[in-house]
């Protein structure tokens, strides 16, 4: 039995370290505005003024929006407008709250031959690469980007499914269809923080931005505590409280990569 | 029998009586329904060294292990003047090809005393004087599967030994040795002999036959051609099979 | 190719500016990889055992079946921990998703089949050797299955440390059902991932081969403690 108790002494003492106990939130966010760096800017001021630690799990659009319905999330921040609106309309959270945008931006091969760069809009810039018939990465996984990309193809009046073999779904997140697009010199839409921040650009160049089609709003959305009721819906009161007023306006719009800003802060005051 | 009657073996639990003699009546062995030995009557008393002899294939090694419980048996029985339970623990077998745990060589001999619930201390002072008896006092510390032949061999002996057993089965122990470790082995044999232990040993070797038997059982084809005491089977076998076997005319 | 040198050099800096986060993702790394090898190995190795020497009829099939669940990939593993642990799962009550006791779970299901296979196989061999000799000695069925994991200790030992390179290499499970939550649930592999992720190939890398000094180091330190390669023969 001596044996036994050399084997199960520091089992017990592993799984008795347990993280320490401050109050906790778990949120899910998307992989495109954890990449922008911003969080690593609001949570430890969010653990300072309101002693809330926050917890990310960063996963595309899609997981977001499951973990939230599952209730294994108390709130999610994402971008993808139709589906939160869905979300909400199912009940699986109470509400909706703007809190900011970025933007996408289109980039490509330095030498830009579709030519998008002269393009008056964004469809117009999809279109010539349809017409190019130049490599596309799509991110191909239902994210809110991979949404916002379809929308854009719509607009655009082309179907890139059944269009031809330059369009290529990644299935992954926006890191790795930006090394993708990298590796294979392809057009791909990303955001404009997760290509800021991206660190293996190698031949790729932002090409075209500034539509305000591609406009990217982020919103928050309490999960519902009538369909979850372990979920920490005063908690995430506060920190929409927080992420609403002027301490998180201030570093939003005061957040700037190789001095870009990023993000521009438009929640309204209820 | 009489109470004071000398015990043959050393054994500290010999309370209920000796395991002797050993009564085997029409007693099969088979495998895939093919009869291996038998059906064999047999009995062997309380004294003496039985050599279990006969041409390759006869059933030497199966007639073994069925007395030793090894082997199921098919039909008839096998009966010890004990019950099973009691007579199992009394007696000890060394394989034809030695069985080398991956212990140590004193750890190896102590096992079965560890087995009875001895104390580890104890267990490997008494198997260290065994070591002693078979000249491995020096590699008491070495792993036995690294032994030489001859030395697993006379390691199997003692590890056999040291529980005191009552009735010892052997099965060609010395089939792969030299002659300087065969005659070490057969010393061994002959002292355990004189302190009272039954030995059932198999060869085909005619010259350790002759040398160490007291009696001999004669199997071919599985069956129990003679048996009775050496000096008469060697000097007028009963069977045309054993005087050709005695002969060395029959091909193994 | 500079991303072998460049990922060398970060792993340096990283060690050797003692940077926390790091030896917080590494401790936690072992604390799950370990934890989970200790618990696969309390089910495994008797599993294993009991293989061996008991006779069923089933048993081929669970042979069998353990060798196709080695197979198994991490992912599906982490999908379906995830489905039980989950707020809408059957333990959802249990809050343990997106905690180390979670991935600690999900590694238990993928090591055990790997340990009790390699323990099987390893003691099927002594097993066979031992056989005759257990029985001739009387030895119990207790006493056989002592035998034979004791004298096969230092195979099981290799099961086990191979059960640890599994896991501690894994990165599908763990991702899926700890959620890579930063001082929470982060450990090397969902680093790496996460980096590689952002396009930080050196950074990763650098974490690559802490990874692979990490597993090195373990295998070594146990190899030294157990004697393995002195007492080859055994």
């Amino acid at each position: 039995m001596k044996l036994l108790n050399w084997l199960i002494a520091p089992l017990l003492a592993l799984l008795s370290l347990t993280p320490a106990g401050a109050e906790t939130i778990r949120m899910a966010v998307t992989t495109s505005f954890h990449n922008s760096g911003l969080a690593d800017v609001l949570l430890p001021e969010i653990k300072a003024d309101l002693g809330l630690e926050v917890q990310l799990l960063v996963v595309g659009t899609g997981q977001a929006l499951k973990l939230g319905e599952q209730g294994d999330v108390d709130a999610i921040l994402v971008h993808s407008r139709a589906a939160e609106e869905a979300f909400v309309a199912q009940g699986f959270g109470t509400h909706r709250r703007e809190i900011m945008y970025n933007d996408f931006v289109l980039v490509g091969p330095r030498q830009d031959p579709a030519g998008i760069a002269s393009a008056q809009s964004a469809a117009e810039a999809l279109a010539r690469i349809a017409a190019a018939g130049a490599l596309f990465v799509s991110r191909g996984d239902e994210s809110g980007t991979h949404k916002k990309e379809r929308a854009l193809w719509q607009a655009a009046g082309i179907d890139p499914t059944a269009a031809g073999p330059w369009y290529r779904e990644a299935g992954a997140g926006m890191g790795a269809t930006l090394n993708t697009a990298a590796g294979m010199g392809a057009y791909t839409l990303s955001d404009r923080a997760s290509w800021l921040n991206f660190g293996n650009k190698g031949d790729l160049a932002l090409l075209y931005a500034g539509d305000p089609a591609l406009f990217n709003q982020y919103s928050l959305i309490p999960v519902n505590p009538a369909r979850h009721p372990h979920v920490r819906a005063d908690l995430v009161a506060r920190l929409e409280d927080w992420l609403t007023g002027p301490r998180a306006r201030a570093l939003i719009d005061g957040y700037r990569i190789g001095g870009e800003q990023l993000f521009t802060f438009n929640a309204q005051p209820e | 029998m009489p109470a004071s009657a000398p015990t043959p073996a050393p054994a500290p639990h010999a309370a209920t009586g000796p395991i002797l003699p050993l009564r085997l009546k029409g007693a099969e062995a088979r495998r895939r329904g093919k009869r291996l030995v038998g059906p064999v009557d047999l009995e062997l008393g309380r004294e003496g060294f039985t050599i279990v002899m006969g041409p390759n294939g006869a059933g030497k090694t199966t007639l073994l292990r069925l007395m030793h419980g090894l082997e199921r048996l098919a039909a008839g029985e096998i009966r010890w003047a004990v019950p099973m339970r009691e007579a199992r623990m009394r007696q000890a077998y060394v394989f034809q090809t030695p069985i080398m745990m991956r212990r140590s060589v004193v750890d190896s001999i102590a096992y079965p005393l560890r087995l009875r619930g001895v104390g580890r201390a104890e267990a490997r002072a008494r198997a260290a004087r065994w070591a002693g008896r078979i000249g491995l006092a020096e590699a008491l510390e070495r792993p036995a599967p690294v032994l030489s032949g001859g030395e697993k061999q006379k390691l199997s002996l003692a590890r056999a030994l040291i529980t005191g057993p009552e009735i010892l089965f052997l099965d060609e122990p010395c089939a792969s040795l030299d002659g300087r470790a065969m005659r070490e082995i057969e010393t061994l044999l002959l002292e355990a002999r004189q302190g009272g232990m039954r030995i059932v040993m198999a060869t085909h070797d005619m010259g350790q036959a002759c040398r160490l038997a007291s009696d001999v059982v004669f199997l071919y084809g599985g069956r129990v051609h003679e048996s009775g005491p050496a000096e008469a089977f060697f000097n007028a076998p009963r069977t045309p099979e054993a005087a050709a076997f005695i002969k060395g005319d029959i091909v193994e | 190719m500079d991303g072998f040198a460049a990922g060398l050099w970060q792993a340096w800096k990283l060690i050797f500016t003692l940077d926390p986060d790091l030896y917080e993702i590494v401790f936690l790394s072992l604390r799950v990889t370990m934890s989970a090898v200790i618990i696969a190995s309390a089910i495994g190795l008797p599993l294993g055992a009991w293989l061996v020497i008991k006779r069923f009829r089933a048993r081929r099939f669970t042979i069998a079946l353990l060798n196709a669940l080695i197979g198994l990939p991490p992912v599906v593993v982490g999908l379906a921990v995830y489905m039980l642990l989950s707020r809408s799962g059957p333990l959802g009550v249990l809050g343990l998703l997106f905690t180390p006791t979670a991935m600690i779970i999900a590694q238990v299901i993928i090591i055990t089949p790997l340990i009790a296979s390699i323990a099987h196989q390893t003691m099927r061999d002594l097993w066979a050797e031992y056989h005759d000799l257990l029985l001739s000695m009387n030895a119990s069925r207790a006493q056989r299955i002592a035998a034979i994991l004791w004298d096969g200790r230092r195979a099981l030992l290799t099961a086990m440390l191979a059960g640890f390179g599994r896991g501690i290499g894994e990165v599908g499970a763990i991702m899926i059902v700890g959620g890579n939550i930063d001082h929470v649930t982060r450990v090397l592999t969902t680093a790496i991932a996460l980096e590689t992720g952002k396009g930080n190939f050196a950074f990763a890398m650098g974490l690559g081969l802490i990874l692979i000094a990490l597993s090195l180091s373990v295998n070594l330190a146990i190899h030294w403690i157990s004697r393995t390669e002195r007492a080859s023969v055994w």
